[in-house]
């Protein structure tokens, strides 16, 4: 079943238009890649999908419902959460209070949620409340069990984030991310600056995020680590989708020229 | 493509605000021929008021140094020019001058302290040293103390120029001396408007622009940024004190309480320049005479003129934050002041949009 | 002996002080904004009490608990409405919309109150005094300076022990992936300023208790509120409060050696902290 789909999804900043309409999908249970150089239009669509980049509404679907126009928050309590390029922990927060803070605005049923939600009657602006309705943000992640997966963030959770290794803050981003029980995992370039074995223990933990119920869309330049985490794999270059396909079914010459634009 | 392109800032509205601007003043200094005391004294406000915001402008709108602390040039260049009247007999048209180079002088200290404060604790800074000297002034007793004084008879006539005037317009001379200070205020005014139209047309005034726009770029290109700042700082100083000599001059009378009024000369400048456009010199000129109308309307209904005004100030602020002259700069694309250099290329044919391939690369 | 009296009474005036400037320390911390209008929303507050204590008839402290829900709501849509709108790179909007604000504010009250001048009556209270040793110490500035103990220690509490105090946190460090962590920044921005102006209330309790108060007090107020967070090092709330000290010392001891020295002796105080430590007393790691 088809849980979020782009179509003709366009980006601009300001003059510049950085993707030339891009469709993508992703299904119920699935791992889908997004692979391509830099500059290829990742991010962007990381930022359109999550609301940072504001478009037309039905050029992105979740479950149907066009969200394409939806603010970050709205879109997050809907279940869509990104764990942020560069890993973007606070840092004025320690370990525990960035997980923390990942999961107290679940389910979206505050105060101003709730003033929003009465003024959106009259004045035609997206209803935050019945928009969240369908995702309450329980499942099987906890801190409890975000300090079971990795384990080092438990000895370090009084610390402030920042202080920790580039494998621990991208774990911690992770948990934060869990710490909503997301229907929709987006995780963009978690593998970016790190050591080979660490990227093995980030990845390692994807089969559990899995399994407690979480799709997720992973954005990469290592192409051998996508190709290995993915059920399908979209590959992007200059603002637009190039190749799309199931792993096993894609040769090295196809990424080559979808990646690079040129012929092998 | 051979053909040259030149930088210009010229523009044709610029030229024609160039002849217009020479025939208004050559109507202005004849005017009071012609023109009754108080349009005479209306019009010694409006430039007066004109010249504190064009200084206020070129600190705020050009340096983005923000000072609620103009009041202090104004206050200490006017009790300057008593002082020097008073105490040391200089003639008030010639302590005008002083009140200039006094404020300049205040200025240093000033801008020592304030500039330790970045960005919006600037404005604090400002403020702060405009009470110590307002508190200060208020403790010396040879220009009055805290109740003030007045400018002393045979100082006032003693004015170079009155008896001339009194002659040639057949006029008494508190109207004489009206008309005086209206031609000095109408020259502070032109020079002050021309001189900032010169200046920001210079090198130097392009890389204050830059600065504005882009502080890493302007670096880059080597502007000193701080120096700049100094300058604007102490240049607006020595005008606003001037302004404040030549205001308290026709005023006649001082106290500690109106001249470092943070109301008339902070809070009305800065309405001035914001309703008008920041950061433009039109937005001043446009500024003063919508403040004017205002004033003239509401004058009657105190508190809620200020009310008035105080709105109109965030509106703009929040909504059209580049004023009623960036609403008509936009419209008709209208620059009287053009201090943005443009190129020029010269004319294409066809053939020439077509030359060089499209697509980006990033 | 007269001069620890002095010291004594210039720490209880601090208190004062820190009381005027912790909601200004709040909001720029978490927002980076430089409210020129909080004096008047300090002022517009004691204007609220009194009018509370007189139609309703309540006891002073009561008052203000009445009035500070409808402070937070001002604050609130303040903030939603106008004050976000300014946020951003350029300083000049933030600056200059609260400055018209505070015009603005100042001369409602005038229209609505006139420039007579006023006073929340406390009774016995605003007599009443503690002798310790050699000291005697006023009931009223002894419990202000509390109430500014009690503020900072609950601010604190609310910053460091709570939810929203995390979304503070959050938001001021990075709104855009706050936002993305389901928090929406103009809220909590919106938020931050009602409890600013809930503070603001407390502080509006004692300036209207403590001295008389008319529609153009607020911006005298302000400065010495701006020098104690300058003073403490922008956005740390204990730093207010020792900056919030420094000044009514300063002010005390300046008043006793010549009683027009009072205000200018705070400022100069002011002025020499800036030249010794540009950066506050206690400047932030993180900025």
């Amino acid at each position: 079943m088809t849980l979020l789909e782009t179509h003709g999804l366009t980006a601009h900043y300001g003059d510049f238009q950085a993707l030339f309409g891009v469709d993508i999908r992703l299904d119920t249970g699935e791992t889908v890649a997004i692979i391509g150089a830099n500059g290829a239009g990742k991010t962007t669509l990381m930022r359109s999908i999550t609301g940072v980049l504001r478009g037309a509404a039905d050029q992105i679907r979740h479950k149907g419902t066009a969200i394409g126009h939806l603010m970050p928050d709205t879109i997050m309590k809907r279940g869509i959460v990104m764990v942020p390029e560069g890993r973007k922990l606070f840092p004025s927060l320690t370990v525990e209070e960035n997980l923390l803070i990942g999961g107290q605005h679940k389910g979206g049923r505050d105060l101003g949620d709730r003033i929003d939600s009465f003024l959106s009657r009259f004045t035609g602006a997206p209803d935050p409340v019945a928009l969240a309705a369908g995702h309450d943000g329980t499942g099987i992640w906890t801190l409890d069990t975000v300090y079971d997966l990795f384990p080092i963030l438990k000895e370090r959770r009084h610390n402030p984030g920042t202080a920790l290794s580039g494998g621990q803050q991208q774990m911690v981003a992770i948990g934060r991310a869990l710490m909503s029980n997301p229907a929709v995992l987006l995780c963009d370039e978690i593998s970016l600056g790190l050591a080979p074995v660490v990227i093995r223990d980030i990845y390692a933990a994807l089969p559990k995020i899995k399994a407690g119920g979480t799709s997720v869309i992973v954005v990469e330049q290592d192409i051998g680590q996508a190709l290995k985490v993915a059920d399908r794999v979209y590959c992007m270059m200059e603002g637009r989708v190039t190749l799309e396909g199931r792993p096993d079914a894609i040769s090295r010459d196809d990424i080559h020229a979808a990646y690079f634009g040129a012929p092998a | 493509m051979a053909a040259t392109h030149t930088l210009t800032t010229r523009t044709r509205a610029g030229t024609i605000t160039g002849i217009a601007a020479l025939a208004f003043l050559a109507v202005a200094v004849i005017l009071p021929a012609f023109a009754s005391r108080s349009l005479i004294q209306d019009l010694f406000f409006i430039l007066t008021m004109l010249t504190l915001a064009q200084f206020w402008n070129l600190l705020a709108g050009y340096s983005g140094l923000v000072s609620v602390g103009q009041q202090a040039f104004v206050g200490f260049g006017a009790y300057m020019l008593f002082a020097a009247t008073i105490l040391w007999g200089v003639n008030p048209v010639a302590a005008i001058l002083l009140s200039g180079v006094f404020a300049l002088l205040l200025a240093i200290p000033t801008a020592f302290f304030a500039f330790r404060l970045s960005g919006a604790y600037f404005a604090i800074g400002t403020w702060v040293v405009a009470e110590v000297v307002r508190l200060t002034v208020a403790q010396w007793q040879a220009v009055g103390g805290g109740t003030g004084t007045s400018l002393p008879r045979d100082a006032r006539d003693a004015m170079w120029g009155v008896t001339w005037i009194e002659a040639a317009f057949d006029v008494r001379s508190s109207a004489a001396r009206d008309i005086l200070a209206y031609w000095l205020a109408l020259a502070l005014a032109a020079a002050t408007i021309g001189g900032i139209y010169w200046f920001l047309r210079t090198r130097r005034g392009l890389a204050l622009a830059a600065l504005r726009d882009n502080v890493e770029a302007a670096k880059s290109v080597g502007v000193d940024a701080a120096r700049m700042k100094w300058i604007v700082f102490l240049v607006a100083a020595f005008g606003t004190g001037i302004a404040g000599g030549l205001i308290f001059l026709q005023n006649g009378r001082i106290s500690p309480d109106s001249a470092f009024a943070v109301t008339q000369w902070t809070a009305f400048v800065i309405f001035i320049v914001v309703i008008g456009g920041i950061g433009t010199i039109e937005g001043p000129i446009i500024g003063v005479l919508v403040f004017f109308m205002l004033q003239e309307l509401l004058a009657d209904f105190g508190a809620t003129y200020l009310i008035v005004l105080g709105c109109l100030g965030i509106v703009i602020m929040l909504f059209a934050r580049r004023g009623l002259w960036g609403l008509i700069s936009d419209r008709t694309g209208v620059q009287l002041f053009p201090v943005r250099r443009r190129l020029i290329a010269p004319a294409r044919g066809p053939a020439g949009q077509t030359d060089e391939g499209g697509g980006h690369n990033d | 002996m007269i001069w620890i009296d002095t010291i004594v009474q210039g720490v209880l005036l601090g208190g004062l002080y820190a009381l005027f400037a912790a909601g200004l320390s709040l909001v720029f911390g978490i927002m980076r904004l430089v409210n020129l209008a909080h004096g008047d929303l300090i002022v517009m507050g004691a204007y609220l009490i009194l009018v509370v204590v007189s139609v309703l008839g309540l006891n002073p402290f009561v008052a203000a608990l009445v009035a500070a829900p409808v402070m937070f709501s001002i604050g609130w849509v303040l903030q939603k409405a106008v004050l976000n709108r300014t946020l951003g790179d350029d300083i000049l909007p933030p600056l200059l919309v609260t400055f018209g604000l505070s015009v603005v504010i100042q001369n409602s009250l005038l229209e609505g109150f006139s420039a007579d001048s006023q006073r929340i009556s406390m009774g016995p209270l605003e007599t009443a005094s503690v002798a310790v040793g050699p000291v005697t110490m006023g009931l009223l500035p002894l419990l202000t300076f509390g109430s500014a103990i009690a503020v900072i220690v609950g601010l604190n509490q609310i910053f460091y022990r709570t939810a929203i105090g995390r979304a503070f946190r959050a938001t001021s460090d990075d709104p855009v992936t706050a936002s993305l962590m389901g928090i929406r920044p103009d809220r909590v921005f919106a938020t931050a300023m009602g409890l600013a102006l809930v503070v603001a209330t407390i502080a509006a309790l004692y300036l209207g208790t403590r001295s008389n108060f008319d529609p153009y007090v607020g911006p005298a107020r302000l400065i010495y509120a701006f020098e104690a967070v300058i003073i403490g090092g922008l956005g740390s709330l204990w730093g207010t409060l020792a900056g919030g000290i420094i000044i009514g010392v300063a002010q005390t001891v300046g008043a006793a050696i010549n009683p027009e020295w009072q205000i200018l002796a705070g400022h100069v105080a002011f002025l020499i902290v800036l030249l010794v430590r540009p950066r506050g007393l206690f400047p932030r790691a993180v900025d």
